[in-house]
C-alpha cells in the first residue's frame, strides 16, 4: 500500500507527463479531449485521496523526501491535513475545470498555447501545498506561476494581453522575492531551511514581524490583497475561461495555503498586534474589491475583481482567528479559522462556476462587454440557471453556501467582546461593519452582473443569436452548483471535515455539529445563535409552492402576453434598457467620489441642436495612478539616467570599478 | 404531543403573521388618512385589494422570462418564513432556532435579490431605475443593521432572537443608552428596508424617486398580490423584531406558558403592533420624504448610532 | 448596590447623550437646526451636572447647572440665532468637509478617546472614568465640528459645545472648585462676546461670515 503522499505525488507526476504528452500531440486533433480526460482523472483520484485522509479525521502526517533540488537537502514533501484540505480544494477545482475544458477546449483556435501548460500548471498547485521545505516551496510557487503566466498569454495578439501578462510577471517575482526573503527570515543564520526546522525554531519578535509583513505581500500578492491586486483583474480575465476558473478560485487559495503555513504554523503563537494588520488589510480589500467590480463592465474583470472581495473576506477571517489565538481564545480562533476555511471552499466552488458561466457566454456571442448583451435567459436557460444559483451563493445569501462562511464569520466577529486588547475590541465590529458592506455591495454587484448579461433584451446581434453551449460545460457548471446548495444546506459536514485541520492549526475546534438536532449549526451553544439552512430551504419551498397551488387553484391561473408596460412609455430599443454603467450610478455617486475620484460629465447641446446629449464618466483607480505609476515613472527616470553608464570610455569604466571598490573598503574600515 | 403542541404554536404564529400583516397596513393607511382629515378606506382594504388582486388575470410582458414568473412566489415565501422565525407573542418556538437575526436579515436580502433581478427581466427602464436604487439602500442598511445586532448581543449574549428577548424582559439590564441607539438605528434602517417615508414613499407612483415601486412595476394580477402581500409582511416583521427585542413585556415564554399566558402574549403583541403602526403614521405624516441622495446621509446616521452604541456599551461593560 | 447601579446608568445615559448630540450636531447642516441642537447639548449638560450635583452631594454643582442651562442653554443660542437672522446667513449650507467623512472620523475620534482613558485611568472610580473618556469624546468632536466648518458663527458653536465637554470632565472629577466653574463660565461669555462683535466686523469688511475670505485677504489661498 502506497503512503498517503507518495500517492499524491505520483498523481502529481502523472499530471507533469501529461504535460508532456500535451506538447508531443498538441498540434493533433483529439489532443484535447485526451488531455482533458487524463487531468479529470488524476484530479478526481487525488481529490478522493485527500478527501478520504480529511474524513478519516486526520492520521498522523506523511512525509517523502526526494532526493533531487539541493544535494545536501533533497526535496521534502508532507501531507498534512492543512495540505489535504487544500487539495481538495486544487484537486476538485482542477476536475471541474478539466471537465469544462473538454467542451470548451473544442473552441480554442491555438490549442498548443493551453494543452501543455494546463497539467503543468494543476501539477505546480499540488506541489505547492506538498512542499515541506523552503527551497522546494519556492520552486514550486515560481513553477506555478510561470505556468500560470504562459496561460494568460495563450490569447496573446489579444489587445492588452501581453500588458496582463508582463504585469503579472513583475508582480509574480516580486511576490517570490519577498517569500524568498520571508523564508530567510526563518530560517535564521542557521539556515535550515525544512519546515520541521523552522517549526521548532523559536523566532525572535521583529522577525516575527517582518516575516508577517513579507508573507503579506509574497502571499498576499498572489491572492490580490489591496494594493498588490493591480495584476489580478488583468491577468485572469486573460487567459482562457477555465485557467481564469482555476487562477481565481483556487490559485488564490494556494497562495492563502502559503500564508496559513507560515504566518499560522511555521512562526508559531501569534501576537494581537499582527491581527490588527491582517483585519484591516482584508477589509479594504473586501470593500474596494467589490466596489470596483461594481464600475466594471467586462464580465470575466468583474469576476475577477470580485475575487479580490472574497479573498479580503478570508483575510479577515484569518485575522480574527489570529487575534484570538494570540489570546489563547482557542474556541473562537477555532470558529473564525474554520470561517475562513469554509469560504475558502465556497469561493473556490462559486467563483469557478461563475467563471464558466462566463466562458460560455463568451463562446456563444463571442461578447465579455455586458453592455453588449442581455436577455440571454431565453437563449442560454440552462446556464442562466447556473449561474443564477453561483450568483446567490457569492451573494451570501440563504439557503446556499456563501451565506454559510459569512454567517460564522459574523459569529465570529460577536466573540471579539472576549478579546482584551482594546484597539482589537473597538476594531474589530467595524471590520464586521466592512464585511457586512461588503456583502450587500456583493449582492448588488451580481444583480447587475447577471440582470444586464442574462435578463431584459438583447443588445447586440450576437446575444440575440446566441445558443446553449455544449453538454462537458453544463455537466461541469451544474455539478458546482448543486455543491453550492448541498454545502449551504448541510454545513455541519463540511465543518466537521474542517475540524482536524482546525485542530492542528490553532489548536481547538468547533463543536461536533453531526451531532445537532435537524442538521443544523451551531458554532457556539444552541441559545447563542444556530441556522439551519436545510429547514430555511425545506420552509421556502414548502411555502412558495403551497402558495403558488393555493392561487392557481382557488384564485385565478389566467395569463396574458402583452408589451411591456413600463408606465404607457415603451423603450424603442434595446439600447435605451438599464446598462451596467447607470445601474452602477447609484452606488457610484455614493461611494464612487471617495474611492475613485468619480465625475460624470454630461454635455447636453443647446435647444434646437440635434446632436445627441453625451454622458462621460470618468473614474481613476487611485491605487494605479498613486501608487504604481509614479513607481514605473522612478523606474524608467532611472532607468534613462543609467543608460548612459553604456557609453563610457574603458578609463572611465575602470576608475568606476576603482571608485566602487575604495568606497566599500572606506565603508568596512568605517564600520567595524 | 409536546411535539404536536409545539408544531400546533408555531403554526399559530405562521397562520397568525400572515393574518395580521395586511391589517397592519390597512390601520397604518387609515390612521394616516385620518391625521390629514380624510375619512380613508377601511382597515380591511388590503385584504380585498389582496383578494381582487388574486382573482385577476395577469398580463406578462412578451419577454418576460421564467424568472419573472417564479420570484413572486420565492420572495413572499422568504418573508414569510422569515416572519415566522421572529417570536410575536411567544418566545421559543419550535423553528426559532432555524435562523438567528442575522439569518433572517439575511432571508429578507434573498427577497429583495430576486425582486431586484425581476426588476431587471422586462428591460424597462423603471425595472432597473428601482432595482438599482433598491440595491443601494440596502447596502447601505445592511452595516447599519449588523452593527445593531452586534450591540443587542453585546447586552443579550446572543443573536438568537428567543434568547435576546427573554434576557431583555427578564434580567435587571438597566437603563442603556446604547439599547436607545441600537432602537432608533433600527427604526432608521426599518424605514429604509421597507420603503417607508422618508426613503421612498409606498403610495406613491409615477415619480422618478420611487424605488420600492418603480421596481415592481411591470407586476400584475396573482403575482402583483403577492410582492404586495410580502411588503406588508415585511412591515409586520419589522415591526415585530422592534417589539420583541425592544418591548418584550409580557411575552409568553415558551414551555411554562399555559394557554393563557399565550393569549396575554397575544393580547399584548397586538397592543403593541397598534402603538407602532400608530407611531409610524404619525412619523410619515410629520415627515417628507428626502431626495434619493440624501438617504446615504441618513443610512450613515443609523451606522454611526449602531457604532457609537457598541462603543459606550463597552465603556459601560469594562467595569 | 441597586442605588449606586441606577445612579451609574442615569449618568452614563446623560453622558452618552452628550456625546450623541455632539455627533447630531456634526450631522446638521443649516445654522438653525445647528443652534437648536446646541441648546439641547447645554440642556443635557445641565441635566447630567444636576444629576452630579444629586448622587455627589455637592450643592455647588446646581449653581454649575444652572449657569449652564441659563447661559448656555438660553442666553447664547438665542444671541446666536438673532446674529445669523441680522447677518441674513440663515440660508446658508456650508461644510467644509462632507458629511460621510467626518462622521467617520468623529467615530475614530470616539474610539481613540475611549481606548486612551480607559487605558491611562485603570484604578479610578468607574463613573469617573465613564465620565472623563466621555468628556473627552465631547471635547475631540467639538473640535471637530470647529474644523469642518467654514462659517464663523458654527465655529463658535463648536467652540461652546468644547466647552460643555470640559465642564462635564470637571463636574465628573469631583474636584473643581465652585470659582473655577464660574470664572470659566464668565470667560466663555467673554469670549463669546468678543467673537460676537468679531463676527459683525468681519461682516462689514467682507460681506460673508465665511473664514476663507481672511485666508484670501491675507494673501493665502486655500
Amino acid at each position: 500500500m502506497m503512503s498517503a503522499v507518495a500517492l499524491q505525488m505520483s498523481c502529481v507526476a502523472a499530471l507533469l507527463a501529461a504535460a508532456a504528452l500535451a506538447i508531443v500531440l498538441s498540434r493533433s486533433r483529439n489532443a484535447a479531449g485526451l488531455i482533458y480526460g487524463m487531468t479529470i482523472t488524476i484530479s478526481v483520484v487525488a481529490t478522493a485521496a485527500a478527501m478520504n485522509w480529511l474524513v478519516r479525521g486526520g492520521p498522523e502526517a506523511s512525509a517523502l523526501v526526494l532526493p533531487v533540488g539541493l544535494p545536501w537537502l533533497g526535496a521534502h514533501f508532507r501531507l498534512d491535513n492543512l495540505a489535504s484540505f487544500f487539495l481538495v480544494v486544487v484537486n476538485f477545482g482542477g476536475a471541474a475545470a478539466s471537465l469544462y475544458g473538454l467542451g470548451y477546449g473544442h473552441h480554442e483556435t491555438e490549442p498548443h498555447r493551453v494543452l501543455p501548460f494546463f497539467p503543468a500548471f494543476l501539477a505546480g498547485m499540488n506541489l505547492v501545498i506538498l512542499a515541506d521545505d523552503a527551497f522546494s516551496f519556492l520552486l514550486c510557487w515560481e513553477f506555478m506561476s510561470l505556468a500560470s503566466w504562459a496561460l494568460v498569454l495563450a490569447h496573446h495578439r489579444e489587445p492588452g494581453n501581453a500588458a496582463a501578462g508582463y504585469v503579472y510577471l513583475v508582480m509574480a517575482s516580486f511576490g517570490t522575492l519577498a517569500l524568498l526573503l520571508a523564508f530567510g527570515l526563518l530560517a535564521g543564520p542557521a539556515g535550515d531551511y525544512g519546515f520541521a526546522a523552522i517549526r521548532a525554531a523559536q523566532h525572535a519578535p521583529g522577525a516575527v514581524g517582518l516575516v508577517l509583513i513579507l508573507m503579506l505581500l509574497g502571499a498576499g500578492s498572489k491572492a490580490g490583497l489591496v494594493p498588490l491586486h493591480v495584476w489580478l483583474p488583468l491577468a485572469h480575465p486573460a487567459a482562457p475561461s477555465h485557467v481564469s476558473a482555476l487562477m481565481s478560485g483556487v490559485m488564490t487559495k494556494v497562495a492563502i495555503y502559503g500564508f496559513i503555513r507560515v504566518v499560522f504554523d511555521l512562526l508559531g503563537q501569534p501576537a494581537w498586534w499582527m491581527s490588527v494588520i491582517v483585519l484591516f488589510l482584508g477589509a479594504v480589500t473586501a470593500v474596494m474589491g467589490i466596489l470596483y467590480a461594481m464600475m466594471e463592465q467586462d464580465l470575466k474583470r468583474l469576476l475577477a475583481y470580485s475575487t479580490i472581495e472574497n479573498v479580503g473576506v478570508i483575510f479577515v477571517g484569518l485575522g480574527l482567528a489570529l487575534g484570538f489565538q494570540a489570546n489563547g481564545l482557542r474556541l473562537a480562533a477555532a470558529l473564525a479559522f474554520t470561517a475562513a476555511l469554509f469560504h475558502v471552499l465556497n469561493h473556490s466552488l462559486f467563483k469557478s462556476l461563475l467563471f464558466f458561466g462566463a466562458g460560455a457566454v463568451l463562446t456563444s456571442t463571442g461578447e465579455r462587454d455586458m453592455d453588449r448583451l442581455g436577455g440571454l435567459i431565453h437563449r442560454m436557460p440552462k446556464t442562466s440557471f447556473a449561474v443564477l444559483v453561483g450568483c446567490v451563493a457569492i451573494s451570501a445569501l440563504p439557503p446556499f453556501n456563501g451565506f454559510v462562511s459569512e454567517w460564522l464569520m459574523f459569529q465570529a466577529v460577536l466573540q471579539s467582546p472576549d478579546l482584551p486588547q482594546w484597539a482589537l475590541k473597538i476594531m474589530v465590529p467595524a471590520v464586521g461593519a466592512a464585511l457586512a458592506l461588503a456583502a450587500a455591495l456583493a449582492a448588488a454587484c451580481f444583480v447587475k452582473a447577471y440582470g444586464v448579461t442574462f435578463l431584459g433584451r438583447p443588445r447586440s446581434a450576437p446575444a440575440e443569436t446566441a445558443g446553449e453551449v455544449d453538454r462537458y460545460s453544463l455537466t461541469a457548471m451544474f455539478i458546482l452548483a448543486a455543491l453550492c446548495l448541498f454545502a449551504g444546506i448541510l454545513p455541519g459536514l463540511v465543518i466537521d471535515a474542517l475540524s482536524p485541520v482546525s485542530i492542528d492549526i490553532v489548536g481547538g475546534r468547533m463543536p461536533v455539529q453531526a451531532n445537532e438536532a435537524w442538521l443544523s449549526i451551531v458554532p457556539i451553544a444552541d441559545s447563542r445563535s444556530s441556522y439551519n439552512g436545510l429547514l430555511v430551504m425545506v420552509f421556502i419551498t414548502i411555502c412558495a409552492s403551497s402558495a403558488a397551488f393555493f392561487i392557481h387553484r382557488f384564485a385565478s391561473r389566467a395569463l396574458r402576453r402583452g408589451p411591456a408596460w413600463g408606465c404607457g412609455f415603451s423603450d424603442p430599443v434595446p439600447a435605451a434598457q438599464y446598462s451596467g454603467e447607470s445601474f452602477a450610478q447609484p452606488i457610484r455617486r455614493v461611494f464612487g467620489t471617495l474611492a475613485f475620484h468619480a465625475r460624470d460629465h454630461v454635455a447636453m447641446p443647446p435647444p434646437g441642436d440635434t446632436r445627441p446629449a453625451r454622458l462621460r464618466i470618468e473614474l481613476h483607480d487611485l491605487v494605479w495612478e498613486r501608487g504604481y505609476r509614479p513607481i514605473a515613472e522612478a523606474v524608467g527616470f532611472s532607468a534613462g539616467w543609467l543608460n548612459r553608464l553604456q557609453f563610457l570610455t574603458i578609463r572611465r569604466y575602470l576608475s568606476l570599478v576603482f571608485a566602487t571598490l575604495v568606497t566599500l573598503l572606506l565603508v568596512l574600515a568605517i564600520w567595524s | 404531543m409536546v411535539v404536536i403542541s409545539d408544531i400546533m404554536v408555531q403554526g399559530a404564529q405562521m397562520l397568525l403573521v400572515l393574518l395580521l400583516a395586511p391589517l397592519l397596513t390597512g390601520f397604518v393607511r387609515k390612521v394616516k388618512a385620518r391625521l390629514v382629515r380624510r375619512e380613508g378606506a377601511s382597515v380591511f382594504q388590503p385584504y380585498r385589494d389582496l383578494l381582487r388582486l388574486m382573482r385577476k388575470e395577469v398580463v406578462l410582458a412578451d419577454n418576460a422570462s421564467w424568472l419573472f414568473r417564479v420570484t413572486p412566489y420565492v420572495t413572499f415565501a422568504a418573508i414569510w418564513v422569515a416572519a415566522a422565525l421572529v417570536p410575536t407573542f411567544a418566545t421559543g418556538l419550535l423553528f426559532n432556532w432555524t435562523a438567528d437575526l442575522i439569518a433572517i436579515v439575511a432571508l429578507l436580502g434573498s427577497a429583495r435579490f430576486f425582486l431586484a433581478l425581476a426588476g431587471m427581466d422586462v428591460g424597462t427602464s423603471f425595472g432597473g431605475i428601482g432595482s438599482s436604487r433598491e440595491v443601494m439602500i440596502a447596502a447601505l442598511a445592511e452595516p447599519a443593521m449588523l452593527l445593531m445586532v452586534f450591540c443587542l448581543a453585546l447586552v443579550a449574549g446572543s443573536t438568537q432572537l428567543s434568547t435576546v428577548a427573554n434576557v431583555l424582559a427578564s434580567s435587571y439590564v438597566g437603563l442603556r443608552v446604547s439599547l436607545g441607539m441600537a432602537l432608533i438605528a433600527l427604526i432608521m434602517v426599518a424605514l429604509a428596508e421597507n420603503g417607508r417615508i422618508p426613503i421612498d414613499n409606498p403610495a406613491t407612483h409615477l415619480e422618478l424617486t420611487m424605488v420600492h415601486e418603480a421596481m415592481v412595476l411591470e407586476y400584475s394580477g396573482r403575482h402583483l398580490a403577492m410582492i404586495e402581500f410580502g411588503a406588508f409582511l415585511k412591515l409586520l416583521l419589522y415591526i415585530s423584531l422592534i417589539a420583541c427585542v425592544f418591548m418584550p413585556w409580557k411575552i409568553a415564554v415558551f414551555g411554562s406558558g399555559t394557554v393563557a399566558a399565550y393569549a396575554i402574549g397575544a393580547g399584548a403583541y397586538l397592543v403593541k403592533l397598534a402603538v407602532a403602526g400608530f407611531l409610524l403614521a404619525l412619523f410619515e405624516t410629520a415627515t417628507a420624504k428626502m431626495r434619493v441622495f440624501r438617504v446615504p446621509q441618513f443610512l450613515g446616521a443609523a451606522l454611526m448610532l449602531g457604532l457609537l452604541g457598541t462603543l459606550l456599551l463597552f465603556v459601560s461593560r469594562s467595569f | 448596590m441597586q442605588l449606586h447601579s441606577l445612579a451609574f446608568d442615569v449618568s452614563h445615559t446623560l453622558a452618552g447623550g452628550l456625546v450623541l448630540i455632539s455627533f447630531l450636531m456634526l450631522y446638521q447642516d443649516r445654522l438653525y437646526s445647528l443652534l437648536n441642537v446646541f441648546a439641547l447639548h447645554a440642556v443635557v449638560l445641565a441635566l447630567s451636572v444636576a444629576w452630579q450635583a444629586f448622587i455627589q452631594d455637592a450643592p455647588h454643582l446646581y449653581v454649575t447647572a444652572a449657569i449652564a442651562l441659563v447661559f448656555k442653554a438660553i442666553i447664547i443660542p438665542v444671541a446666536l440665532h438673532r446674529i445669523v437672522q441680522r447677518l441674513g446667513i440663515h440660508r446658508d449650507i456650508e461644510a467644509a468637509v462632507g458629511i460621510g467623512p467626518t462622521m467617520l472620523a468623529g467615530m475614530g475620534l470616539v474610539a481613540l478617546s475611549m481606548v486612551l482613558m480607559l487605558r491611562v485611568t485603570p484604578e479610578a472610580d468607574p463613573l469617573a472614568r465613564e465620565d472623563l473618556a466621555f468628556a473627552l469624546s465631547v471635547v475631540l468632536l467639538g473640535l471637530l465640528v470647529m474644523v469642518t466648518r467654514r462659517n464663523a458663527v458654527s465655529q463658535v458653536v463648536g467652540f461652546m459645545s468644547l466647552e460643555n465637554g470640559l465642564v462635564l470632565a470637571a463636574t465628573g472629577a469631583k474636584g473643581m472648585p465652585l470659582v473655577v466653574e464660574i470664572s470659566v463660565a464668565f470667560s466663555i461669555l467673554i469670549a463669546f462676546i468678543v467673537i460676537g462683535i468679531f463676527l459683525f466686523r468681519i461682516r462689514e469688511r467682507f460681506d460673508s461670515v465665511d473664514v476663507s475670505t481672511l485666508d484670501d485677504f491675507r494673501g493665502e489661498r486655500r
